[in-house]
């Protein structure tokens, strides 16, 4: 965009910097001439909202791979693996022994026949390793920024485009060859180390292929995508902020998205690093992770939660940031404590960094955990402080059910049973008996998907009419989101029960005392499964025959708002002056909306930020 | 440097040699990409970018430095061991090429900012000249003798070996007999080492240095494509962007090595 025609360089004129927008007043959906033309626009565009569109196609289709590999795991689970020896007589009356092994789902569903016990096993960790990969690194971790963020953070601050469009573009583009290398990893059989990749798994495990550099190599690629893509949030909310929208006018999507930004920028070169020394590890045996060599494992774990505490930051921040939309809109109230929510995020930011050694509680020095265990508890403070915020805007709002709405307040239940339950894995003496068991894995799964998944379908849910400018059924939408919430509850909560009472995790197999919370669990992932097949539903049949959405359909107060649904090819037909905050319900009529259908609690009030923002207006205009 | 006026007709001072030009530069003529309100604005924003990618450039190094420094705590006979055998003068003279190599980065940006383009471009070629003479001395007489005892000459500083007399490349390099291979990891070979864990010391020499080393291959890279928009004359006093981006890279890669330099050759 920013290069001009070389051959035309002579010729001066005001339409040199602008070729090629001779539609920018239509909406970004419109089509081109031609299907090949249409695609060829896609794939080489720069508009930041058809990226983001592109990233939410690759991430759901990831999520469904990801899932189909989850609903395997469960499905394996339903019966414990039993070696069955029967004893009998055969012709000749000689007393014999059949051993038959029962319960072996997965080898029996891929057609391996007479797998023995061992070879089971290794299905089941590649199925549990293939949907922790897929689910953190292709799905989790580009799914609110990439997708969603990339589409609103440059409307929401009044920006035509993030700071650095081709960049983006490229982005998007590495994570395709990212999953492609997941994807290549899975064809030739999949890796069986688990998503953390841990030494010597990763290094000893299927020696003689090159599976687990693949999927290694897809995490590193992967990993570059998202330093590209924090680095442009970064500099688009520095640079690119509408004249009138201060650091403190920025809505709260903008605020948790900018501490995810910094996140990965910081973080994700250490796990960048880390990969290649396990690519070199595996490749040249370079022993700096082998024990047998003199290297140090427990070096790669360091390592590898340097990046990876912080990047659970990197998924729960931003499930965090539309969760702070969603909620004053939806409540149709002003968000409570607005600056601590705001410190709040970048103070989760800030903590996530000292916090790694808690991984790693029985493979550290007891003076390291507890320092760590002391470090942990302060996470539990800006996270709480959220938490307070939301109720507290909740309280006295005029609270509409609607889908989105739906999904915050499951948001807030789930999370509020993940986060505490964090409280006990923490604590060194109590850690000591939940380490690696279900109860972390239960822990984990209500903050990573009853906290981000949950938000992020809910941030679908309200910006869908803005996306396609197409509404959707909002009855079923609630009734699938209630199935989820049902479902998510009677998947994981069995689990933290099995965790207290021993049940480890990456375990093919368990003690028949687990048998029916095992078979209850499995039964909710099935209804997890119900419900989002039943949301995808609902979008698909909003794409096809939805009513036409209209501005603002919520009454929301942010820029996204202000704009046309679906949003033209430049967002703005002018550069928006920032008038109002983004959660002024009281005083500020939702654009689009009647004042019959809105009345303005307070309407001294408005006059009064009317009479102060005609100067602060002034003022701009003088400027540009 | 964005003080300097914007009417090109007057090149303050300095005159230049060429006649006039009689068609107007790329860089005259340049629009910010249209997000941005204007050229300034653009160049702040490209630069906290480039700040913060340079930021996640020492993150990756910053690793490599931490599994040096747990190593050396843990092996401190290995790595005194090993570095004796990084010959201090190699790693000086590359720290010289690289050193002037920055500088005349530097001078190539400012050059073009007086539209000096002769000299911008000397400068830049010769910046990546540096950056080829650095991979040359770094392949040819650290790597190539370490890993294969293959010497381009004989070292008389090495005790212990004789000459077998076979030779590579026309005689350039002088086979040493029984002296193995200093690799990293399983492959290392040599036969004298003294301490079980020297490998380890290559494994963290050949990271950290092939990593480095392909940091110099990049920013040649990023040189060689600003040369040539600079010939084609996209940059100029008001537009110069991708100069001081490629610049900043490349005193990155610059700084790395200093750092690399005394921890790998000085310290024992």
């Amino acid at each position: 965009m920013a290069t001009i025609d070389d051959r035309n360089a002579g010729t001066l004129g005001d339409a040199a910097g602008h070729g090629g927008h001779h539609d920018e007043h239509g909406s970004y959906l419109q089509p081109k001439e031609t299907l090949l033309a249409t695609i060829w626009d896609w794939a080489t565009t720069v508009d930041h909202k058809k990226i983001g569109v592109m990233y939410l196609s690759a991430v759901l289709m990831m999520f469904f791979f990801g899932g189909v590999a989850a609903l395997a795991v469960r499905t394996e689970l339903l019966y414990p693996v039993r070696t069955v020896e029967v004893q009998g007589v055969d012709a000749q009356g000689q007393p014999t022994t059949t051993t038959t092994v029962t319960g072996q789902w997965l080898a029996s569903f891929l057609g391996v026949k007479d797998a023995n016990i061992a070879q089971n096993n290794q299905l089941y960790n590649r199925a549990f390793t293939l949907h922790g990969a897929i689910m953190v690194f292709m799905v989790i971790i580009p799914s609110v920024p990439a997708a969603l963020g990339n589409f609103f953070l440059p409307i929401m601050i009044g920006a035509k485009d993030v700071a650095f469009p081709r960049l983006n573009l490229l982005s998007w583009y590495i994570y395709v060859t990212g999953s492609i290398f997941g994807i290549m990893s899975i064809l030739l059989g999949g890796v069986d180390t688990g998503w953390t990749f841990y030494t010597p798994y990763s290094t000893t495990t299927d020696a003689d292929q090159l599976k687990v550099v693949f999927m290694v190599l897809a995490a590193f690629i992967l990993g570059f995508s998202s330093i590209l893509t924090g680095l442009n949030f970064v500099v688009t909310v520095h640079k690119l902020r509408a004249p009138g929208m201060g650091w403190f006018d920025m809505p709260l999507f903008v605020w948790a998205l900018y501490a995810t930004s910094i996140l990965q920028v910081l973080a994700t070169p250490v796990i960048g690093i880390t990969l290649l020394l396990l690519t070199f590890e595996r490749i040249f045996r370079v022993g700096i992770f082998d024990p047998g060599l003199g290297g140090d494992p427990v070096l790669f774990q360091h390592f590898f939660w340097f990046y990876s505490h912080p990047v659970v930051y990197v998924m729960i921040l931003p499930g965090m940031a539309i969760i702070n939309e969603i909620i004053p809109v939806h409540a149709h109230k002003k968000i409570f404590g607005y600056r601590s929510m705001a410190f709040a995020s970048l103070g989760i930011a800030a903590v996530s960094f000292l916090v790694w050694g808690h991984h790693m509680f029985t493979a550290e020095g007891e003076l390291a955990a507890t320092v760590f265990s002391a470090l942990t508890f302060l996470v539990a403070v800006p996270t709480a402080v959220k938490m307070f915020n939301w109720v507290g805007t909740l309280y006295k709002g005029s609270i509409s059910m609607t889908p989105p709405m739906v999904y915050a307040l499951m948001f807030l239940f789930l999370f509020a049973i993940g986060g505490l339950t964090g409280l006990p894995l923490a604590t060194l003496s109590t850690d000591m008996h939940l380490h690696d068991s279900y109860f972390v894995v239960a822990h984990f799964h209500y903050v990573m998907m009853g906290g981000t998944i949950i938000a992020f379908v809910g941030g679908l849910h309200h910006w869908w009419p803005k996306l396609f400018g197409k509404m959707y059924n909002q009855r079923a939408a609630i009734v699938f989101a209630l199935i989820q919430f049902v479902g998510f509850n009677v998947t994981f909560f069995t689990q933290f029960i099995l965790g207290t009472r021993g049940m480890p995790r990456r375990y093919a197999s368990y003690i028949d005392e687990f048998q029916m919370l095992h078979q209850i669990s499995t039964v909710g992932s099935y209804m997890l499964a119900v419900g989002f097949t039943g949301s995808l539903a609902v979008f698909v049949h909003s794409l096809l025959a939805g009513k036409k959405a209209p501005q603002n359909p919520w009454g929301g107060l942010t820029l996204e708002w202000h704009i046309e649904s679906p949003p033209t090819t430049h967002n703005f037909h002018k550069e928006p002056i920032v008038h109002h905050g983004p959660y002024d319900f009281d005083t500020v009529l939702p654009p689009g909306w009647d004042p019959k259908d809105y009345p303005v609690p307070n309407a001294e009030a408005q006059a009064k930020a009317y009479e102060q923002v005609e100067h602060i207006h002034i003022g701009h205009q003088g400027q540009h | 440097m964005t003080t300097i006026p914007h009417d090109s007709h007057s090149p303050h001072g300095h005159p230049s040699p060429a006649p006039e030009r009689p068609k107007t530069m790329l860089w005259q003529v340049y629009k910010a990409a249209h997000h941005f309100r204007n050229k300034e604005e653009e160049f702040d924003g490209v630069k906290l970018g480039m700040w913060l990618f340079l930021a996640t450039e020492v993150l990756l190094f910053s690793g490599l430095f931490c599994a040096y420094t747990i190593f050396r705590i843990m092996y401190p006979q290995a790595f005194a061991n090993g570095s004796q055998y990084l010959d201090w003068r190699w790693g000086g003279l590359n720290t010289i090429v690289l050193l002037i190599s920055s500088y005349t980065m530097a001078s190539g940006i400012r050059w073009v900012q007086l539209q000096e383009y002769g000299k911008a471009k000397f400068n830049l070629l010769f910046t990546m000249f540096c950056g080829l003479v650095f991979l040359i001395i770094k392949f040819t007489f650290e790597y190539t003798p370490k890993w294969s005892g293959y010497f381009f000459f004989l070292d008389p500083a090495l005790k212990h070996h004789h000459d077998s007399g076979k030779t590579a490349l026309g005689g350039l390099f002088h086979f040493v007999e029984g002296y193995g291979g200093k690799r990293p990891g399983e492959l290392f070979s040599y036969p004298f080492s003294t301490d079980p864990y020297e490998h380890l010391w290559w494994s963290v020499y050949y990271s950290a240095t092939g990593i480095h080393a392909s940091h110099v291959i990049i920013g040649m890279g990023f040189i060689w494509w600003v040369y040539r928009r600079v010939c084609k004359g996209v940059y100029g006093p008001t537009h110069y962007t991708g100069v001081e981006m490629s610049g900043l890279y490349w005193h990155l890669v610059d700084l790395i090595w200093i750092f690399l330099f005394p921890l790998l050759y000085l310290i024992h």
